[in-house]
């Protein structure tokens, strides 16, 4: 039987009633007295000298309070880059500079050049039609490998080329890899595109910033997945306002994945802006300001090579990449290609040499940052799109190619620095078999050469790492924060529990799981505790949330501190019983004596903990609140099989998902109907990354696919229903819940199904000279590639 | 300026709106219902989407002024007079079919404007009729699911969440 309560139950989510009611509490629903209203103007080109910005007739608007340029910025410092990659010469990465508003040059359409602040946002809005923004236009840079060239303009003039690293992971491994490939039985090679992708959260970014005159306290109210990582970043870099003089506020945020992580300038602007006025200033980013101001995501230019011997079996990988960074490095920008993309090569296969190749390129583009999964996809993609291509030229079937080469036994070192601590990829595969039907698969192709359709399977393996992260660990890979996580667990007297993270959830369901696993240890109603998160003023420094670390750095910290609730509890409910801490057992909300009747309830030990009539005051302090940090060993290291068919329509190359199946290792699981969630949104997204997203860009550095009328997010009759399973569990063995992080797993996993099953359509269709076909797979792409 | 009246959740209200004022923005910021959420600029995602006279609308689409005289229903006219979820509702809360909430509101005005007029949809008219909705957090599934539920028809076979770990 499902649990009905407790770690394990699929609990219906108590966050559900306030967003199905109209009562969520959305950053744009919060309005203060007094507020004035920000509208940006951005440049409307790729790249050029700014040569002049005149807000006179702008000032002279209605309503107008001010306008702000990039010389009000003289002496602000600029937006943070928080991780440091060091090429593989041992240099520092080149780490331009990047202003709140733009100074001397401006580099990419969406580049903030100047702010109206006026009485109402449509006055604003007017008002910045009127400021006059001159440009002397200069020739964009966009193609990665042209950017590269000596000739190539600057898109940073204090930088010596456009380069922000050359990065070789393991280097030490280079020429033996390369003697490898001299010697394998066989080589497969695929160049591919992972191409640029536009987050698209729901809600689009909102940015209300407030000053105090009498205390002299800045509050930020912002669309961020981790308010206590930008109040450090805005306060120490960009404003310098000290921690205690600056309050972040995070409410309900609709969506995050990757993207709002970052710290934006928009945020450092109103907060700036709202001391200036000594008024409330607020942003509210339309949609299209979004796509052309979020930053974007993925955007690799891959080349992958693999060395197999005559039975299949890895010998080598090497892989070349060039990655877009855009105009500017964005929070999280530079370990992205490297440090959450070469560590993960291996996926899970036993290649014992490895080498991965990483050249950051700087365009005149949206910067580039983390986007769900976060260069996993990009080397899951890769790699599981190479196998495929090597099981077909080797005449392998690709279930049994990848078996083959399976790690088998854990611990396991990979070649690239990671250590998996456990797994079992034959019981994912063996399960995906299983759920998806692949034994009916020619009765279904059958069918579908009937109606004249081509069809096609396809699968693949991944592994992630999640959990992000240790922080000594990152530390010494360059990261400029510590990547633990916190929580204060706070008993009130008459039982009821409050528990502060410093995670935060954006549609994850945190405030329904975290207070299961705190019920669950204490033997007590889900309904006694209360999950409050995404605001700085009420909760311990935490790091936030993002890389699927939630539960298992968060979920972490509040078992420890809830366990040193429990350890003092223990004592206390000693006392009141006359017996020994260490004979006390809590159960179901019950102390007992072992071996004896004597009992109290939880309520019995609050009261006592906050009214310590009886208490032994002289050896213990008066109240039940603990706070603990945790911070892992290792990362985690999620893994499991995804399974799609498709049908392709021969006359127009368009491709229909019939199915698709996700087998999952996460380790232990909290709540399996929110999990089963998160797969299903990840998976969206990966045929959406497959079949129909792409950011574009004209020659001229303009996006073209700058609106939902031309970026082609997933709809509703883009994706069938999903199969999922996570029954095949090895537990996480560093961390107390021994849960593993299931937000991006269906995004990193979903895209190579997608893909490998069209060119096995493509393929059983005839067309084999078809080994790829770059993402998205759009008819016209399918149709040409069938074509020859 | 120009005045407007109308009904919004059975309630009579009206305000000052230029000519320009969208829907969506009365409801937001004259009448404070900010469970209308605006998620696009070209009437794409659906996050808008409210009653006017019993027609499902994108509120960011149609001017203040247009609703002149119209019964107007916003996501926080849904649940039941008691205040408890109504079918719909309640169907989106049991088969999980919102994680962030952005969405939701849309989704759900979506959903009750298809069942008025197509009581038990297929999954087919389903997915067809929420093309104007846009949600970046379930994949749908369970959207879809809820939709069925809420119709009154068998979910029982269709995977998801009932798959777990012991």
């Amino acid at each position: 039987m499902p649990k009905d309560h407790g770690i394990g139950a699929s609990s219906k989510r108590r966050e559900d009633k306030r967003f199905l009611t109209g009562k969520g509490r959305y950053t744009d629903d919060i309005n203060l007295p007094g507020q004035a209203h920000a509208w940006f103007v951005r440049s409307q080109v790729a790249h050029g000298r700014l040569t002049g910005v005149d807000t006179s007739a702008a000032e002279a608007m209605p309503g107008v309070l001010r306008v702000f340029t990039g010389a009000d910025f003289e002496g602000v410092g600029g937006l943070p880059c928080g991780w440091l990659v060091t090429d593989r010469f041992g240099q520092p990465m080149q780490e331009p500079g990047h202003p709140v508003l733009a100074r001397g040059k401006v580099r990419h359409v969406g580049d903030p050049v100047a702010v109206v602040v006026a009485e109402t946002a449509e006055q604003a809005r007017d008002a910045a039609e009127a400021v006059e923004v001159e440009i002397d236009e200069l020739p964009a840079v966009l193609d990665m490998k042209a950017a590269l060239d000596p000739d190539a303009p600057l898109v940073h003039d204090e930088l010596k080329n456009n380069l922000c690293y050359d990065w070789g992971f393991v280097e030490e491994n280079r020429a033996a890899v390369n003697a490898a490939f001299e010697t394998a039985a066989h080589v497969t090679t695929l160049d591919l595109v992972n191409q640029r992708l536009v987050p698209n959260a729901m809600e689009p970014r909102v940015a209300l910033g407030d000053f105090n005159p009498a205390t002299e306290d800045s509050t930020l109210y912002t669309t961020s997945q981790n308010p206590h990582v930008i109040r450090l970043l805005m306060g120490a870099f960009v404003l310098g306002i000290p921690e205690h003089k600056l309050r972040v506020v995070a409410p309900d945020v609709g969506g995050g994945f990757g993207s709002k992580i970052f710290h934006y300038a928009e945020e450092a602007f109103c907060t700036f802006a709202a001391k200036q006025l000594r008024r409330p200033v607020k942003w509210t980013c339309t949609r299209s300001e979004a796509f052309i101001s979020d930053a974007h995501g993925r955007d690799h230019v891959t080349r992958i090579e693999l060395a197999l011997d005559a039975e299949g079996r890895f010998q080598a990988l090497r892989t070349e990449t060039h990655a877009n960074m855009g105009a500017y490095l964005s929070t999280f920008a530079p370990s992205i290609p490297t440090w959450l993309h070469g560590t993960l090569m291996a996926g899970n296969y036993k290649t014992p040499l490895i080498y991965v190749n990483v050249k950051a390129v700087f365009t005149n583009t949206v910067p580039v940052d983390a986007y769900r999964g976060a260069g996993r996809p990009e080397a899951t993609f890769q790699l599981e799109r190479v196998i495929d291509k090597a099981a077909r030229e080797m005449g392998i079937d690709p279930v049994e190619l990848r078996r083959r080469n399976f790690i088998t036994e854990f611990p396991y070192a990979t070649p690239v620095a990671v250590e998996y601590d456990t797994g079992d990829y034959n019981a994912t595969l063996d399960k995906l078999l299983e759920i998806a039907d692949v034994a009916g698969f020619e009765a279904r192709l059958a069918d579908s050469k009937s109606r004249g359709m081509l069809r096609g399977l396809g699968l693949n393996c991944y592994i992630e790492a999640c959990g992000i992260a240790p922080s000594q660990l990152v530390g010494q890979l360059g990261a400029r924060a510590g990547l633990y996580e916190s929580a204060t667990v706070r008993v009130n007297a008459t039982g009821g529990l409050v528990v502060m993270t410093g995670s935060h959830s954006h549609g994850q369901g945190h405030e329904t799981t975290f207070a299961q696993v705190v019920a669950d240890m204490i033997g007590i109603g889900e309904d006694m505790v209360e999950i409050v998160h995404g605001d700085t003023a009420n909760t311990p420094m935490g790091m936030g949330t993002y890389g699927s670390r939630s539960l298992a750095v968060g979920g972490s910290a509040m078992v420890r501190a809830t366990n040193k609730i429990i350890a003092k509890a223990k004592k206390i409910a000693a006392h009141l019983m006359e017996a020994a801490p260490e004979d006390i057992e809590l159960k179901d909300g019950k102390f007992s004596v072992a071996g004896t009747d004597k009992s109290v309830a939880w309520g019995d030990v609050t009261l006592a903990a906050y009214v310590p009539h009886n208490y032994p005051l002289e050896e213990l302090e008066p109240g039940l609140e603990e706070t603990a940090f945790y911070d892992p060993n290792n990362f985690t290291y999620p893994a499991g099989a995804y399974a799609c068919e498709v049908e392709v329509d021969p006359e127009t190359g368009k491709v229909t998902v019939c199915s698709f199946a996700a087998a999952d290792d996460f380790g232990n699981i909290v709540n399996p109907m929110i999990v089963s969630g998160q797969v299903h949104g990840g998976i969206a997204q990966g045929i959406g990354q497959a079949l129909l997203e792409a950011a574009s860009y004209d020659d001229y550095g303009q996006l073209l696919s700058g609106s939902y009328m031309d970026y082609a997010m997933p709809r509703a009759d883009d994706v069938p229903f999903y199969r999922v399973d996570h029954s095949c569990a090895t537990p996480c063995t560093h961390n107390p819940l021994g849960v593993k992080g299931c937000g991006e797993a269906g995004a990193i996993g979903s895209p190579p199904a997608v893909v490998n099953a069209v060119v096995d359509a493509l393929q059983r269709a005839g067309h084999t000279g078809v080994t790829h076909i770059d993402m998205p797979l759009t008819p016209a792409r399918v149709w040409a590639a069938m074509q020859g | 300026m120009t005045k407007v009246s109308m009904k919004v959740n059975g309630k009579p209200v009206s305000g000052e709106v230029e000519g320009r004022t969208l829907l969506v923005s009365f409801l937001r910021d004259t009448l404070g219902l900010t469970g209308t959420h605006v998620g696009c600029d070209t009437s794409q995602c659906g996050a808008c989407v409210v009653h006017v006279d019993g027609q499902a609308v994108k509120s960011c689409t149609m001017f203040a002024a247009e609703a002149e005289g119209c019964e107007v229903t916003t996501i926080e006219g849904m649940a039941n007079a008691d205040g408890s979820l109504s079918t719909i509702q309640q169907a989106f809360q049991d088969h999980h079919g919102l994680q962030c909430g952005f969405c939701t509101p849309g989704m759900v005005m979506s959903a009750a404007a298809l069942l008025a007029g197509t009581p038990k949809p297929t999954e087919a008219e389903i997915r067809h009729y929420l093309e104007g909705n846009i949600c970046r957090c379930t994949g749908y599934h369970n959207i879809v699911k809820a939709i069925l539920a809420a119709s009154g028809q068998d979910v029982s076979d269709i995977g998801g969440d009932a798959i777990a770990a012991e």
